[in-house]
């Protein structure tokens, strides 16, 4: 056994007992820890594959993104007003024989244990000597895919807009600014120019000495 | 020797797995949301694999866009979760049933 297989049995093993974590914890906290586990062991085995730009970009954008909101919203809405876990026991049976039935059927149409075994050719075969993941991936996103590249820059913005306007929550009492009236305003509206002279008369002035 | 076949019972399980815990979870709504994380992690799995295996690197920029729409998804689904225990106190699937469906 090479390090190499070592590795993947270790990432795998520890991947495959996290995801069994994140459902049977009690605690949606644990469960969403559980969960950054599995992703960076994912993502590790990702690096194993060579594929480096996805590995990072699963640690950087999914753990240190989305998984840290999904731990913000779990803290933030009460974790004890969430269900408490009936039916964990009632359920469990037929989760795990439509999960048995299910890996079953996935074996069966990979072939696993089978005779031919397609191991991964030692040097991508489309990368130059010397030449990166990440130049190889840019290559191709720059080029062919640059629509769906720009088109998921706005499913990007549309969401940051939507879960926005979710959220907001007008509350009654507050002062805001109203932009419209402020960018309607004239100048009339602010200042008064009223006529005075420059200089008072000496007779305003109080008389010194008395 | 890693072999193809590694990665995709890796990623069966795993898919199997989710499933497992949609069943079992199926009154809270963020175990919900994760579960689906995971599926769509064990598909990327596949995806990546299968992108080494034929030196194509299609799979890979897939993958690159199933984590952008997964994560437009998982921002607007807590967004909606946030707005939900808001209105109604609660994140229990079985009473949320306005619908009457």
């Amino acid at each position: 056994m090479n390090f190499e297989l070592f590795a993947f049995y270790l990432l795998a093993a520890a991947a495959l007992s996290s995801a069994v974590a994140v459902i049977s914890f009690r605690n949606p906290v644990h469960s969403v820890l559980s969960l950054v586990l599995t992703f960076f062991s994912t993502a590790c085995l990702w690096l194993l594959l060579q594929a480096e730009f996805l590995g990072i970009v699963l640690v950087l954008v999914y753990i240190g993104a989305v998984m840290i909101l999904f731990l913000f919203v779990v803290m933030m809405l009460d974790v004890h007003a969430a269900p408490r876990r009936e039916g964990f026991i009632k359920h469990f049976p037929v989760a795990m024989a439509v999960a048995a039935v299910m890996f079953a059927e996935i074996l069966l149409l990979i072939n696993a244990g089978g005779s031919t075994r397609a191991a991964f050719p030692a040097q991508n075969p489309a990368l130059a000597s010397n030449e990166s993941n990440l130049h190889w991936i840019a290559e191709s996103l720059f080029s062919r895919y640059m629509l769906p590249f720009e088109v998921a820059a706005v499913i990007l913005t549309v969401a940051i807009v939507v879960a926005v306007l979710l959220t907001l929550r007008r509350r009654e009492g507050t002062k805001t600014q109203n932009a419209s009236q402020q960018v309607l305003v004239r100048a009339a509206d602010r200042v008064r120019l009223i006529k005075m002279e420059a200089v008072s008369k000496p007779s305003d002035r109080p008389t010194e000495g008395k | 020797m890693i072999t193809l076949e590694h990665y995709l019972v890796f990623a069966a399980a795993l898919f199997s797995l989710s499933i497992a815990g949609i069943i079992i979870n199926r009154k809270n709504v963020i175990l919900l949301l994760m579960c689906v994380e995971l599926m769509l992690l064990s598909v990327n799995v596949n995806f990546v694999a299968f992108s080494r295996f034929l030196g194509n690197v299609d799979g890979q920029i897939f993958v690159f866009f199933i984590l952008t729409v997964a994560a437009a998804e998982a921002a607007i689904g807590l967004a909606i979760l946030v707005t939900l225990f808001r209105n109604r106190r609660t994140i229990n699937v079985a009473e949320l049933d306005s619908l009457k469906g």
